[in-house]
Parts: structure tokens; sequence; C-alpha cells
């Protein structure tokens, strides 16, 4: 089990601004049949933090954020905001505000009334009010469409008034479910800067649920990488994505080549693996992983280089096919012992065609490129 | 070319032969007695029932006013009054009852899987199986002196004297209530289940009680129900005839009883004929009233 983020907290003397500890969340009550949605998560969010929770469909990470909005409650473990536990808190005590991915405007209420609705509920003054959702409305660039009803705006409106909706009252934390995935690309695209602007310019910890590897890599200060109901990996999009510590994640986020190896030398997070075609490489190795013995490495294809030079030191390989994607070329590969690799080259008009099917090349792997799996 | 004679008929003259027996359904059953009714209502009564074919608007004034026997001045006519005092006193009584009946009812059924509601719904409509005067009937064995009700209280010792509920005002509540009850809940249940109820969610997440989620959002959005079940509910109600008849007793009259006694032992068509209009003219008003509600509901959520 990945604890990077428990030994994180309170290091700095900051309290996170979300801290799960040994959160379960079982359906079902029996033991043969019962569903454990969320499985003993603990987890860290700072505060100011841009938090992602990355993993498909139904791997708990909405459960987790329905856990810290207060709809669902834990079977067993604690949730705890800015330092205090809210386990007994109904949603509408808790100071964290949801975006939901319908959206869930009210229909028979303005964009205006929909913004000021939590802090018309929190008994504000009217002045106040007003004052607020004017600046919440310019803040997400609506303030045009004030006395819309939210049936004769777009998707896309529609979204930013959610999102308005749950800053207006100034939450400590903002949850979102999976906003952008009903908006079309390009749309979801400038969203993206949008939330991170937003982030920024608040300050206000955001926690966010997504299946799209992408919109994680692009947004996040830090990603929790889920799978059936546990936290695989926590880290910033760079470590997830050039040292993802097991299998799970290595596929799931980015094209990955899996490859055999032996470790032969471990020193701290560092090693050296040799590979089935026995080449060796300096490889870095996560926790947890197996100190020695047979381990599986993985290689983003574009983190290895290929050459036709003979007297370099390399992976041996055929060119099955070479696929022109505009910015890069993928080269699909296979070695001596039948192995298939991808290696992606980037393209300059200098080597348009660079290498052809059938040809022999050497697939070249630098000194930060290899990483060894857990599992 | 029979093809082509075919299409030629004239497309009015088709849609005029399509319409033709609703026309006369609605001719026969609904416009010819509807005028009958009227006509009435401006005659003079019969000496043994029937009228007199003498034109004289008595009637009308009848309905609120009445001449004293013996010095021929005009007073309120205060039996007439009262009754339709009860009738809307009753209406709206039972109108709001099964209101707070029946909305925990249909959000019961509405929040229910799926598969299982038309299962609540049927028993729902299960006494609509059984004929109105039968339960009646029913509900006077247990409410009555010697009923079940007063039965059980006296042998577990709680009173002595039985409690007076068969007619009374209550009673007819009561009864009216139960009868009209699925009126409520059919339409409301229909409501509820199109409401999305992330949206409470919502509102939840938005500081908002369950107080506030039901009255601010749940309400507003499930209006249509409420108001197609009130009126499904207090239409009926005003022109109730067997209920009031059998759990009121001869002096908890509703109108529909009073325009009963008119042709009845009353005698006096013209006056039952303008009762009926004037009860007629009631629902028309409480109708347009919720065609504005429904009309400004629309072009809110619109």
């Amino acid at each position: 089990m990945p604890s990077a983020a428990t030994a994180q907290a309170d290091t700095d003397g900051v309290l996170d601004a979300v801290a799960l500890e040994g959160v379960s969340r079982v359906y079902g009550s029996d033991s043969a049949s019962a569903v454990r949605a969320v499985d003993n998560v603990s987890l860290a969010i700072r505060a100011n933090e841009f938090f992602t929770l990355l993993g498909p469909s139904g791997c708990g990470k909405t459960t987790l954020l329905r856990l810290i909005a207060g709809f669902d409650h834990t079977t067993s473990g604690r949730v705890l905001l800015n330092g205090r536990d809210v386990g007994g808190l109904p949603p509408f005590r808790r100071p964290v505000n949801t975006v939901f991915q319908s959206y869930a405007l009210f229909p028979h209420m303005t964009v205006a009334d929909n913004v000021g609705f939590g802090l018309k509920m929190q008994g504000r003054p009217a002045a106040e009010i007003a004052a607020r959702v004017a600046e919440m409305l310019q803040l997400v660039r609506m303030e045009a469409l004030a006395n819309r009803a939210t049936s004769q705006i777009s998707g896309g409106q529609q979204q930013r008034v959610a999102l308005a909706r749950a800053l207006a009252p100034n939450p400590e934390v903002l949850l979102l479910d999976e906003p952008l995935s009903a908006l079309d690309l390009k749309l979801r695209k400038a969203m993206q800067i949008e939330l991170k602007r937003l982030q920024r310019d608040t300050g206000i910890t955001f926690v966010f649920v997504t299946h799209d590897q992408e919109e994680a890599l692009t947004m996040s200060d830090r990603i929790a990488v889920m799978s059936q109901g546990t936290v695989r990996q926590v880290g910033t999009p760079r470590e997830i994505y050039d040292h993802p510590a097991e299998r799970f994640v290595a596929d799931f986020i980015g094209d990955a080549n899996m490859l055999k190896g032996e470790l032969i030398r471990v020193d701290g997070a560092t090693g050296v693996v040799r590979l089935a075609a026995g080449l060796e490489v300096p490889a870095r190795v996560p926790s947890g992983a197996p100190r020695s013995g047979p381990v599986t490495v993985v290689v983003r294809p574009e983190h290895a280089g290929l050459t036709r030079d003979p007297a370099v030191s390399g992976i041996d390989v055929v060119v099955e096919n070479a696929v022109y994607v505009g910015t890069d070329t993928q080269y699909h590969l296979a070695a001596a012992d039948s192995t298939r690799l991808v290696v992606r080259s980037q393209n300059t008009r200098a080597d348009i065609g660079a290498y052809e099917a059938g040809a022999r090349l050497k697939v070249l792997i630098g000194d930060h490129a290899v990483q060894v799996l857990r599992d | 070319m029979t093809g082509a004679a075919a299409t030629a008929l004239p497309a009015a003259r088709a849609r005029w032969l399509l319409l033709a027996p609703a026309l006369l359904i609605l001719a026969v059953g609904a416009v010819g007695p509807l005028a009958v009714v009227v006509i009435y209502s401006f005659l003079t009564p019969g000496d043994y029932a029937g009228v007199k074919w003498i034109f004289s608007g008595e009637a009308w004034v009848n309905l609120f006013l009445q001449q004293d026997i013996f010095d021929d001045t005009w007073q309120w006519a205060d039996a007439h009054l009262s009754i339709f005092w009860r009738t809307l006193l009753l209406s709206v009584g039972t109108t709001a009852a099964t209101l707070v009946l029946g909305f925990p009812t249909a959000w019961f059924i509405a929040t229910r899987p799926k598969r299982s509601r038309s299962f609540w719904l049927f028993l729902v409509t299960v006494p609509f199986w059984c004929n109105l005067l039968v339960r009646t009937f029913a509900i006077m064995q247990l409410i009555r002196n010697e009923g079940v009700i007063n039965t059980i209280l006296r042998g577990l010792g709680l009173i002595d004297q039985p409690i007076q509920m068969l007619y009374t005002d209550f009673a007819v509540g009561l009864g009216m209530a139960y009868v009209y009850l699925p009126l409520m809940v059919l339409p409301l249940y229909a409501s509820i289940e199109k409401l999305d109820f992330r949206l409470i969610e919502a509102a939840y997440d938005l500081y908002a009680g369950p107080w506030r989620a039901l009255t601010r959002v749940v309400l507003p959005l499930v209006r249509p129900g409420l108001v197609a079940g009130s009126i499904l509910v207090f239409i009926p109600a005003l022109g109730a005839y067997v209920v009031p008849r059998m759990l009121g007793g001869g002096n908890r009259m509703m109108i529909g009883n009073l325009i009963d006694l008119q042709f009845g032992q009353g005698r006096n068509w013209p006056l039952g004929a303008s009762l009926a209009l004037f009860l007629m003219l009631i629902v028309l008003a409480a109708l347009l009233l919720y065609v504005r509600q429904v009309g400004r509901g629309d072009a809110r959520n619109g």
C-alpha cells in the first residue's frame, strides 16, 4: 500500500485541507456480497492544492468525493477538513461545495439566483449576496446572462454557472465531479485552463475527479491514481507519468513498453536492471518493489531513441510498422525474443520518413528512462 | 386515376366527417343538457315538480336571498349561504388533507426502485375497484356510535359514552379525504417521479437543510403536480354528493345535496338548475386559476 500521503501529513505544521484516514465505504452488509467501493484510503490534500482523483469508472473516486461532501457516510475511517473531523456532519454543515457532473442547476431559478443560493441559505445580507453574485459572475465571465433561465444557456455556460455557484460561498474545499465530461473537446480544453486560473486566483483547494488522464496531467498539482477502491499512487503529474510505481498506473496513464528484466543491483531508489536483450541500464526502483531477481520495467515510447549505428549498445529490433501521427511518428518494433515495443520519435522537417518498415535498428534507452514496477 | 379521385375528396369535408361522432356526442351529451339547465334556471317552478314556461329570475335571486313569508322583506338565504360556506370549507379542507397525506405517499412511491413502483401505484388504485357507496358504508361501520372505533375504545375503558363522529363535518371531511386521496397521489407521483434528485443534493451542498431543500427546491419543481392534484380533488369535492349524504346525515348538506333536494322533495327545479350553474361557475373559476398557475410555471421553467 502506498503510504506516502499519510507520511506527509502535518510535517510542515500546516493543516491539510482534506485528510482521509483509513476511509472505507462498503455497500451491502454480508461479507459475501459486500462491495468495497472505497477500501482503506488514506490521503492528505494540502491547502491551495489542485488535487486530482484519477481512475477508470467504478474505481471509487466519485464515492470518495461524496464521502468528503457528506452525501455518503464512511463505513470506517475519518474525514477531516482543516483538522476537524466532519464525520457526523450533514452536507449542509460542511464548508465544502460541489460542482456536479450534471451541473444540477436549479431550473426554476435564474443564473443569478442559482449563484446566490448558497449565500442566501447561509443567511447573508441581501446587499452582500448581490455583490458577491456579481463578483462571481464576472469571475466566470457570465455577467451578461445573469437574468437568464438556466435552460436558456449552453452547456459550457451552465458549467460556468455551476462553478460560480459552488465558489460563491467561498468554501474551504471545492469538489469537482467530472465537471468537464459533458463538454466537447475544444470547450473542454478551454475550461481546463479556465479552471486552473480560477484555482490560482481564488486560492481554494480543488479536489477534482476525472477518468481523463490528460486532463489530470495538465491541471493538477498532485494526482492520486485509484483502482478498485484503493489509491495506487500519489504524486505530481511528472512523478506519476515518469515514475509509475506499478503496472496499473503505468498502463492507465500514457503508453508504456513493459519489458522483462532482472534487477542486479539496488542502492536506495535506484538500481541496475539487465534487460532480456542483455543490455544493462540504470533504473528507478520504487519502495515496495522487489530488491533483486526478475522484475518488469516500463519505458515510455518517447523516452527511447532509435539508431541505425551498429556500434551503439541497444536492443536489436526490426521495424514492423511506422505510423505517422503529425507531430511525431510511432514505430512499432519487434525484438529478437519477439517482445513488442513502441518508440515515438518527434518529426522534424529533415527526417521525414526516417525509418521504413523492415529496417533493422537499435533501441537506445537513456539513463533516466527505465522504471522498475512494484508488480 | 382512382387514387387521384380518392385524394380529390376535399380535405375539409374529410375532417368534418372524422369529427362528426365526437361533435354529435358533445352536442347531445354536453351542450344540450347544459342548455336545458340554463333555460330551466330562468323559468318558474311547477306546482308538482317540473317547470312552468313563464320567465322568472327568481331562482337566481333565491340563491342568496329569500323573501319572508309574512312581511315579504328580503333576507339573506342563511340556509343556502351556510351550505355554500360548508361546501367551500370542506372542499378546501379535503384538498389540504389529501395534500398533506398524499405528498409523503407519492414521495415514497417515487423513491422506490423502478420495478416496485407499479406495485405501489397499483395499491393506490385498488379502492377504485370497489363501489363508492360500499366504501362509504364501510366508513360508517367504523365511526358510528356502535361502530368499530367506539366499541374498541369502550372495551379498553377509555370512554364511557360513544364519541359522536358520524353525521358531523369531521365525518364528511374524513370520507372525502379518503375518497379523493388517490386523485392527489397520482399527479403528485407523476411530478415527483420526474424530479431530478441530484438537485436536492445540490441544495444540501449549498447549506440548505431538509426543510429549506423541500420549500425552496422540491415544492417549486413539483408544483405542476401540486396544482393538478389540488384541482382534481377540489373540483369533485365541491360537487360531492354521496359522502356528505351518507356521513353527514340530513343536516350536513353540501351543494350537491341541496341541488338534489330541489329536484326531489323541494320541487323547485329552477332553483336546482341555478344552484348547479352556480357550482359550475365556481369550478370554472378554480380551473382558470389553475391554467394561469401552470402557465406561469411553464414560463419560468421553459
